[in-house]
């Protein structure tokens, strides 16, 4: 274990709340009468449906398959009928097709392993990767990018390094420290095969020193595990992963930081990871990765964290992908207050919802319910020019001089600036006294340099 | 309860830290000093502390209903801390009118005039110091010692004695005075003790960053101790120059003024640079024996070009 010496710039310290439900185990699945499976719950193009309303599923079925290189497939998560086929809302798109499955009474809702897993390490590259698609296994850390296609990098991009990410570093959020803490042994199975699919030699697992039990956890676990990982990654005797311990900042999680704080090397504007020989997955990536090749498990449940200050039972929970969070109320008991902003992701980058009635998919990491003495209702001030937002940024933008360019409508020069480059971490609004939503400025301003 | 929740772009939650709360911050982390100075001035320091932010918050008030904006920004605290600071720039036995109209000016021209809080070029409590310095010269020129002192009716500052080619300027102040306040000079500058007190909250609390006045205090003393020498080059005294006059108030509250210095860290060690190097031009070679009001003053007009000249790199920037 070793405290990572390097930093990346910027970046703030939100309070975290995540003692919320940090040490509330991750609950069973609970198992709703009616899931709405959106058929694009991931980056690329959206899955086709090969079934038809009227049709009955078992837990698993396929009911839409990829549908080009980039796009994943989408499974049953409850046996029933299919009721329904149309375009519904979700948490991040306005419409999309999605298949609707209700329950009957008495069919089995458990998902049966059909496959021993003992072939598992004599198993090629490429039969691993097609495992994982057939599962459609996407990213869990919230960006839903299918993950074969991030595990088959192009030819001409060498990659040494794997960072298996947990720094968790949205406030909340607490089920990625819960899955490490209760599936030590998956993730580091799913690391194992991320390593032997990219045939890299460096690995590390990367916790933010906040949750130190984690890390623990999985100190341990090395120690426990260390003389299987020959057999899991066909690497020679001896070999482990090494642990990162993080210090706490928002948002370390980020790709580019994490890389930054681990490797010290710097993703190049507008590239991506594999640009410097590093590819990075959330640990319940590496879970579901685990789930998809030892068991043969579709990806048709992930672990979610429901809490806020409001909510009578804060939990960390298994969910089937296409649960209505009204369906949910039962699992967190309720409110103690009345909510005002539900959010799907964390308070940072989460995305606000107009509904209840949105169907939890792949990249939803957690629901965020806050009050309204918790929502800041400060209005908009001016702009002091005191350089908290600049010192946030943690790509090194002006945010508060791209707010005025985008507001006279100087969009090039705010491409010139580099307003493009923002990820929108959010860094710049929440630290600014003012109150000026900077990343609605910001988000303007990219969304036109797009179309301009 | 659908129908009434909030939907809008992240960040959900926001920091506690907000412009109120910064600059009443500064006015508190000002008080020892301007406490300091009525203990060692007697209580027309504290009449004209009075008098200078009772005006600039009438004027805000007045000015604001005028261009018929939020009255609000009345109790922001900035008003108050521009009052503050001028009075702080004043002569320690001024006439209750003098800041009075240097307030005015601050708040009316100084501020209000370029678009108001966020928008002004100038600082206004220096604006309205240089007002008051170009049309009543005699006030702001004399000083009074400490009370306790023998010939406590008229003095001079020691950096004006010292201007003067006094040669016992040494023998009457030693730095242990210079340090407490035991000196002539404007209320709010003289108790240096009080002034890094309060300096070292706001760096703590990360309300200012040490860019500026590290900076400022290390240019001025360098280039005092090789040039401002009676000897010969390096010969100067470095300490006396930096505690002797504005120095410490002006590189901790006044160049550190958000809205009139530069945004980025590498902006802000060149502004503090050359703030120091002015200040030093001043006092050696113009007519003031004190510059560093009228150092920060220019470098506020250059801030905007330092900030298209520092704009940062970002992450991964490579040349195209």
């Amino acid at each position: 274990m070793a405290s990572m010496r390097y930093r990346f710039q910027g970046g703030v310290h939100p309070l975290t709340f995540k003692s919320l439900a940090s040490d509330r185990p991750i609950k069973k699945s609970f198992i709703p009468k009616r899931v709405t499976l959106p058929l694009s719950q991931h980056i690329g193009s959206p899955a086709q449906a090969v079934v038809s309303v009227g049709m009955n599923v078992k837990v698993g079925d396929l009911i839409g398959e990829p549908s080009g290189y980039i796009s994943s497939a989408v499974h049953a998560s409850i046996a029933g009928k299919i009721t329904k086929i149309a375009y519904l809302p979700t948490y991040n798109q306005a419409r999309v097709l999605s298949v609707v499955i209700e329950a009957g009474v008495d069919e089995d809702q458990d998902f049966r392993v059909v496959t021993a897993a003992s072939d598992v390490n004599f198993l090629s590259k490429e039969e691993l990767l097609k495992l994982i698609r057939d599962a459609g296994v996407v990213g869990l850390g919230g960006a839903a990018f299918p993950t074969d296609v991030k595990l088959s990098p192009p030819g001409n991009k060498k990659i040494d390094t794997v960072i298996l990410n947990g720094a968790e570093c949205e406030p909340y959020l607490t089920c990625d420290h819960r899955l490490m803490l209760e599936k030590t042994e998956g993730i580091l199975k799913g690391l194992g095969i991320i390593v032997k699919i990219l045939g890299v030699r460096r690995a590390y697992i990367a916790i933010e020193n906040n949750k130190m039990s984690a890390i623990y956890a999985m100190e341990r676990a090395l120690k426990l595990y260390g003389h299987k990982f020959a057999e899991w990654t066909g690497l020679g005797r001896g070999w482990t992963p090494k642990l990162a311990v993080l210090n706490e900042k928002y948002p370390q999680g980020a790709e580019k930081q994490i890389i930054k704080a681990i490797l010290n090397r710097i993703v190049p504007a507008g590239g991506l990871p594999m640009d410097v020989g590093c590819i990075a997955n959330n640990v319940g990536t590496a879970y579901a990765i685990y789930e998809s090749v030892y068991l043969r498990k579709p990806l048709i449940e992930r672990a979610i964290t429901i809490t806020g200050s409001c909510v009578k039972e804060p939990v960390n929970t298994w969910v089937r992908t296409g649960t209505l969070l009204s369906d949910l109320k039962d699992v967190f008991g309720g409110f103690t207050k009345e909510p005002k902003k539900v959010i799907i992701g964390g308070p940072m980058m989460g995305l606000a919802q107009y509904s209840m009635d949105i169907p939890i998919s792949k990249g939803a990491g957690g629901v965020v319910f806050l009050t309204k003495d918790e929502i800041d209702s400060n209005e908009e001030g001016v702009c002091i020019r005191c350089g908290r937002c600049v010192d946030a940024c943690p790509i090194g933008l002006v945010p508060t001089t791209l707010m005025y360019r985008v507001k006279k409508e100087q969009f090039q020069d705010a491409k010139s600036l580099g307003i493009a480059y923002c990820y929108e971490c959010g860094s710049c609004a929440y630290t600014c006294p003012a109150k000026i939503p900077l990343l609605d400025y910001l988000k303007f301003g990219k969304a036109k340099i797009q179309t301009v | 309860m659908s129908d009434s929740l909030i939907v809008s772009i992240g960040p959900h939650i926001k920091d506690k830290v907000s412009t109120k709360r910064i600059m009443w911050a500064v006015t508190l982390s000002l008080l020892p000093a301007g406490l300091a100075g009525i203990f060692i001035f007697g209580m027309n320091s504290l009449f004209v502390i009075i008098t200078s932010i009772a005006t600039a918050v009438i004027t805000e008030a007045l000015t604001l209903a005028v261009r018929k904006k939020d009255m609000g920004a009345v109790w922001d605290g900035s008003a108050v801390l521009t009052g503050l600071l001028l009075a702080y720039n004043l002569p320690p036995q001024s006439p209750l009118w003098l800041p009075m109209a240097g307030s005015f000016f601050a708040i009316a021209i100084g501020k209000q005039a370029f678009g108001g809080l966020g928008h002004n070029i100038f600082n206004p409590a220096l604006a309205g110091r240089a007002f008051l310095m170009i049309s009543w010269p005699l006030y702001m020129t004399t000083w009074q010692l400490p009370r306790w002192r023998a010939d406590a009716v008229a003095g001079a500052t020691p950096l004006a004695l010292y201007k003067e080619g006094e040669a016992f300027v040494m023998k009457s102040s030693s730095y242990c005075d210079l340090l407490i306040g035991n000196r002539g000079g404007c209320i709010g500058e003289v108790c240096v003790i009080a002034l890094l007190a309060g300096a070292a909250y706001l760096l703590i609390k990360k309300y200012i960053s040490w860019h500026i006045p590290v900076t400022f205090i290390a240019t001025v003393a360098l280039m005092s101790w090789i040039f401002n020498g009676r000897a010969g080059l390096f010969t100067g005294d470095a300490l006396f120059f930096t505690l002797a006059g504005g120095l410490i108030l002006g590189a901790f509250f006044m160049a550190t003024d958000y809205v009139t210095s530069p945004l980025s860290s590498r902006g802000k060690l060149i502004f503090g640079t050359l703030c120091g190097v002015l200040t030093f031009l001043i006092r050696k070679f113009a007519g003031y024996p004190e510059g560093v009001s009228y150092a920060i003053l220019i470098m506020n007009a250059a801030t905007p070009i330092i900030d298209r000249y520092t704009f940062p790199k970002w992450f991964g920037w490579r040349r195209e």
